[in-house]
């Protein structure tokens, strides 16, 4: 008898050791991010890794991620981060809309949430910040730079990103309104959703219906680089002193090579780096001071480029 | 001549019948739309070299991959009577190991190109080997054993590259993808004819072209006559694995990148029908490699013209389908029967018993 009482007492302070230690894993911040898989693009695995990075456990965070392409598999996951109960909600949305019930749960169950890297179309009081990029601004300054060329015409293939996204939006508006005012022709206009073979493919379409081009407009590196792969196989110059002006988006470290090497002629810029800004606000407690927090962005010029931009301004490796 | 045309149009062509006038009529009705859809002229292209350029080309270089792929897959389909849905998700994983192995190294030279490729060929011969298995030892339908791989085959590749898109910045990989200074015809297609080479040399110097019918017509028959008919169908996976990584290889090089999701995405299925326009039968026995040749330039001829006539990329598939239906009812044996009795009504009196000749 006298040994079975120990033994329970025993086991009630292992059981009370055991709790000690799960508590202190409770005083780690817990972070749901719902993000786009990094396979999409070089800025999205530089925006990963950087997300990894600065919401690691040295740094006191629990973190907790999920990848997807498709805005109902995100929708389903920010659900279950709810569920789950973490204390902060990222989003890089795929797509602007349909987020309103989700954010709503979340600000019953007393989850902060933060926009990163994309805009979401819901009232502004469902989220504490958003740390994002001026996707609109990122097409105005690569149009201006394309009107500022000067060509005698403008004939455009415009390969655009995964429809509905912000970055895409964003890039396409400013170029519809040139092909709406006449200033330029829109030879073709489609969805790659981002992926290079894509828009292999629809430039191939373009130049085996012998249809006439002089700029390629891809929303991003990738694409730029199908695109050019194509150019290539039919011997068509781009570049520089070439035929096709070829832009693109993101400032990847090779495709600001090939600016370097003449063989494109434009690359905007788009920051993946949103964590430290979001880190920072968690960790001051307060409520920032703006709503919208805006990267500042730039866009790059094959004829004024030089190496050290590439080493400052340029993604992976 | 008139012999040969009687013949063709009864079906007496075998196997060749079907591919031979699908590709005659696409040829027709390009010349009927439009006839600078078949000139070709030559262009310099960034690098400075004097190309080859216009629709035929286009064609016959964006068939390579496929062709190759059909190949490998005739000889599966000949042996197995199954076919390897898994070809596009292995080719991902043979060319992210490509890219792996060439990112591993601080310069790339010939011989790491030699050595990347090498490394792609044993994974993608491994993975064949494991389809090859289910199939030839465990007895699985093909297309169920390899549906293992065809679901699981691009989040291998993507462990293989941590998920990245990673690109590879070489003149050889250029060159492999693109032309080779100085020759003007697309590097893709002269690997398509060597490989096309080496299948010609294999078949003459062994008898494996036998082999394979015969474990495909029947596999217990092949076996009670010596013929080790499991070994005959690992062979063949095998092979088409050597075919996956060549095609890997060219589609990573052709853009510098690998990207695992989209690399080659949905070419099981146009290999398959590329065997099926050759006039193979999908349920093994005989079989013409040469057919399914024809087969994939069938399809990218097709796809070609509908770009030609301005059908935008993502409307393409849909159309295809309407074409490849009537192709492929018109290849039917219900119809080609038909349309035999019906031309030999038409020839009628003494011409109808040569026809009848030529069918007995």
């Amino acid at each position: 008898m006298k040994r079975k009482t120990l033994l329970l007492v025993g086991l009630l302070v292992l059981a009370c050791l055991l709790t000690a230690c799960g508590k202190d894993k409770d005083e780690l911040i817990k972070i749901g991010v719902v993000n786009n898989p990094p396979s999409e693009s070089g800025y999205r695995e530089a925006n990963v890794k950087d997300m990894e990075a600065v919401f690691s456990k040295d740094n006191g965070y629990d973190l907790k991620t999920f990848y997807s392409i498709k805005n109902d598999e995100q929708l389903q996951a920010a659900q279950g981060f709810i569920t789950e109960g973490v204390d902060y909600l990222l989003i890089s949305a795929a797509e602007t809309t349909g987020w309103d019930d989700v954010l709503k749960k979340a600000k019953e169950a007393g989850i902060k949430v933060y926009l990163f890297d994309r805009m979401i179309n819901v009232d502004a009081s469902l989220y504490e910040a958003a740390v994002v990029s001026d996707m609109a601004k990122e097409g105005e300054t690569a149009v201006k730079w394309l009107l500022d060329q000067n060509l005698s015409e403008y004939k455009v293939i415009h390969i655009q990103g995964a429809m509905g996204s912000d970055a895409q939006i964003g890039r396409t508006n400013a170029l519809e309104e040139q092909f709406k005012s006449g200033k330029m022709t829109k030879v073709a206009q489609q969805t790659a959703s981002w992926s290079e073979d894509e828009a292999k493919k629809i430039v191939e379409a373009v130049i085996n219906s012998g249809e006439d081009f002089n700029v390629i407009y891809a929303e991003n590196d990738g694409m730029a680089k199908g695109a050019v792969a194509a150019l290539d196989a039919a011997g068509i110059t781009h570049g520089v002193d070439g035929k096709v002006i070829v832009m693109g988006f993101d400032c990847n470290k090779w495709a600001l090579r090939e600016l370097l090497a003449k063989k494109w002629n434009y690359d905007g810029q788009c920051s993946p780096f949103q964590a430290k800004i979001i880190s920072d606000l968690i960790k001051s407690g307060k409520a920032p001071s703006q709503k919208t927090i805006i990267n500042e962005e730039k866009g790059f010029d094959a004829k004024t480029l030089t190496q050290s931009d590439i080493d400052t301004y340029g993604l992976g490796d | 001549m008139k012999e040969k045309f009687k013949r063709l149009f009864s079906g007496g062509l075998g196997q060749m019948t079907i591919p031979i006038i699908a590709l005659a009529l696409l040829v027709i009705f390009n010349l009927i739309r439009d006839t600078s859809f078949f000139s070709i002229g030559i262009m310099h292209n960034n690098d400075g070299n004097a190309v080859l350029s216009g629709n035929i080309i286009t064609i016959i270089n964006g068939a390579s991959e496929l062709a190759i792929l059909a190949m490998g897959m005739t000889l599966v389909t000949a042996a197995c009577g199954g076919q390897d849905i898994s070809v596009g998700a292995a080719a991902a994983i043979a060319g992210s190991v490509f890219v792996k192995v060439l990112k591993a190294s601080t310069a790339i030279s010939g011989g790491t190109v030699v050595l990347a490729f090498l490394c792609a060929c044993i994974v993608a011969m491994l993975f064949a080997l494991f389809n090859g298995t289910l199939v030839a030892v465990f007895k699985i339908q093909p297309m169920i054993a390899t549906l293992i791989l065809y679901t699981c085959g691009r989040s291998i590749a993507y462990w293989i590259n941590g998920g990245a898109t990673p690109t590879v910045y070489s003149s050889i990989i250029t060159a492999i993808g693109g032309f080779i200074p100085g020759i003007p015809v697309p590097t893709p297609v002269l690997i398509v004819v060597v490989m096309a080479l080496l299948f010609r040399v294999l078949f003459h110097f062994t008898s494996l072209r036998l082999f394979t019918q015969s474990v495909g017509i029947n596999g217990d028959a092949a076996r009670l006559n010596g013929i080790n008919s499991t070994f005959i169908k690992l062979l063949s996976f095998l092979i088409l694995g050597v075919c996956v990584a060549v095609s890997g290889c060219i589609g990573v090089s052709r853009l510098g990148l690998i990207n695992h999701e989209t690399l080659l995405l949905d070419i099981e299925m146009d290999t398959i029908l590329a065997v099926a326009i050759g006039g193979n039968s999908l349920g093994g026995g005989k079989f013409k490699i040469g057919g399914s040749i024809i087969g994939a330039y069938v399809i990218q001829t097709l796809t070609i013209t509908l770009y030609a006539m301005k059908v935008s990329s993502t409307d393409v598939k849909a159309y295809k389908a309407i074409v490849i239906i009537l192709m492929v009812v018109i290849g039917s044996p219900v119809v080609k029967e038909r349309f035999g009795k019906f031309m030999a009504r038409l020839v009628h009196g003494s011409k109808r018993v040569s026809v009848k000749g030529v069918e007995e």
